[in-house]
């Protein structure tokens, strides 16, 4: 089973080998409300832990969405455009942002694991 | 939304029923209110344009202008010095939408007027301003107001409005006599008991009322107006998304102190009369703008593709210069999709025009369009 670990602004990375799945937590898309609109990277735009890597927007609001590690964005999730929604629906699976080649392994160890994020989340 | 707070937050009268009720709360000018309840933005949006959406807007200033000598004329002319509406020319009971202007023809805050058409009361007139302005409004309307007209701050009201094509039908089953209510006009008269002040408006663009209404009954007539399945409470984020749909203005941001009634596309709430005599603050550049154009102009903006233009947004020209500014901008549910509106150069204002929206670094295509996005839907009798 992949693991996945969380930073502090809500963003999940489940990892899988050398590739990490980008994308927003339960309690993220539920403080967002209904997504509209996400604006994803480019596959093979390189990114860095903490940089603003896209965008997601409610009816109400836009938010940066900061990727949790540095590396080469493989992928973006095609089904987003046309299906937003998917993120408030399903943002573990289907409601994913993006996939990223970690280029420093030593950076995932800065991220909170799953029992660390639910402590997070009863301090809010 | 939101504005900068100091200070501990007031409350409405509905303050605690928001809490039952599930709602998530923000700081809005200067009470704390509901922005939004269990079901989202969306669905209450939503909810709103097909049934019926209950807001609790109580924290809008409520007041009225009565005149010593019992006449409506020396109410009505000491308020046309500081508004462009024709106010004289108000039947008992009937309201107009009209703006406070200053000495440069800008905007303090835009309002609603209305002639109460109860007996006895018929030369008092009622205001409603909005909440983040109510201190310098009430502040401007004493510095202005002549000895013979009086200014009677109602602290003891709330406002409850309920809108959508089920509003009417719904509040009626507790007061047969709105039924007939045309958009507009207003009526004193018991809701199920409780007495009230009842305006056929809103600000939605749909069909509905808003209900002044005593603050210590507000939570009973608010708890029976919600055990209709039709009604349902409705936060602040709807209010915003639908009144964008609307194509209303929303104060401090679509208007201010440097925008004219005539460039924010108001002139029709500028009766002829006004027009021509002007008499009021600030008449002679509205006048000018009348006369030879206004330099720039409210619009609708559409963006050909999903992506929001949020206020601030630079708005340019086909071939890349600035031309303006968004204003209010996001996502209409009922549209499916963003909406703008924002002030042009006016030689882009035309409808169709092609424009750009300067959205995160990208210019993104849009379209200048008519407003309103979603059609009004009021009741004219």
């Amino acid at each position: 089973m992949a693991t996945v670990k969380y930073t502090k602004d809500h963003e999940y990375i489940r990892i899988d080998g050398d590739t990490g799945t980008v994308g927003i937590s339960h309690y993220a898309q539920e403080q967002l409300g209904d997504v509209v609109f996400v604006e994803l990277p480019a596959a093979g735009k390189a990114v860095k832990k903490g940089d603003s890597a896209a965008v997601v927007e409610s009816v109400k609001a836009a938010s940066d969405i900061y990727s949790p590690v540095s590396g080469e964005v493989t992928a973006a999730n095609p089904d987003l455009e046309g299906a937003p929604a998917t993120v408030n629906d399903d943002p573990a699976g289907k409601g994913w942002f993006f996939k990223v080649k970690i280029a420093n392994p030593a950076e995932l160890d800065e991220l909170m694991d799953e029992a660390a994020y639910k402590a997070f989340l009863d301090t809010l | 939304m939101g504005e900068t707070q100091t200070g501990p937050l007031l409350k409405t009268p509905l303050h605690a029923l928001h809490g039952e009720l599930g709602a998530k709360m923000v700081p809005f000018a200067g009470y704390d209110m509901p922005v939004q309840y269990p079901t989202g933005v969306m669905a209450e949006h939503n909810w709103t344009r097909e049934h019926a959406g209950l807001f609790d807007v109580s924290h809008m200033g409520q007041c009225f202008l009565i005149p010593a000598d019992g006449q409506y004329e020396t109410a009505a002319a000491a308020l046309e010095k500081l508004v462009p509406a024709d106010v004289l020319g108000l039947k008992p009971g009937q309201q107009r939408y009209s703006q406070f202007t200053n000495a440069e023809g800008g905007i303090l805050d835009d309002l609603m007027v209305t002639r109460l058409g109860h007996p006895g009361h018929e030369h008092w007139i009622y205001l409603v301003v909005n909440a983040a302005c109510k201190d310098a409004d009430y502040a401007h309307l004493k510095a202005h107001l002549p000895a013979g007209v009086t200014l009677k701050i109602a602290e003891d009201l709330a406002l409850i409005a309920v809108q959508g094509p089920a509003a009417v039908a719904a509040v009626a089953t507790l007061a047969p006599d709105l039924a007939g209510l045309k958009f507009m006009t207003s009526l004193d008269l018991a809701i199920d008991g409780i007495w009230a002040h009842v305006s056929r408006t809103g600000y939605t663009g749909e069909d509905g009322v808003e209900i002044s209404v005593k603050s210590a009954d507000a939570v009973a007539l608010t708890q029976k107006l919600l055990a209709d399945a039709r009604v349902k409470p409705i936060g602040l984020g709807a209010r915003d998304s639908l009144r964008l749909e609307a194509g209303l203005c929303l104060y401090g941001h679509d208007i201010d102190t440097t925008t004219s009634p005539v460039e924010a596309g108001l002139t029709w709430s500028i009766q002829k009369r006004r027009r021509i005599e002007g008499g009021f603050l600030g008449a002679g550049r509205i006048q000018k703008d009348l006369a030879d154009g206004a330099p720039r102009l409210r619009v609708g903006i559409l963006p050909d593709g999903r992506a929001p233009a949020r206020e601030g947004t630079v708005v340019k020209s086909a071939d890349g210069q600035p031309i303006g500014t968004v204003t209010s901008g996001g996502f209409g549910p009922t549209i499916n999709g963003p909406l703008a509106m924002g002030y042009v150069n006016r030689r882009f204002a035309e409808p169709g025009t092609p424009v750009l929206l300067e959205v995160r670094g990208k210019d993104l295509p849009a379209k200048v369009v008519t407003m309103p996005f979603a059609p009004h839907r009021y009741f004219r009798g």
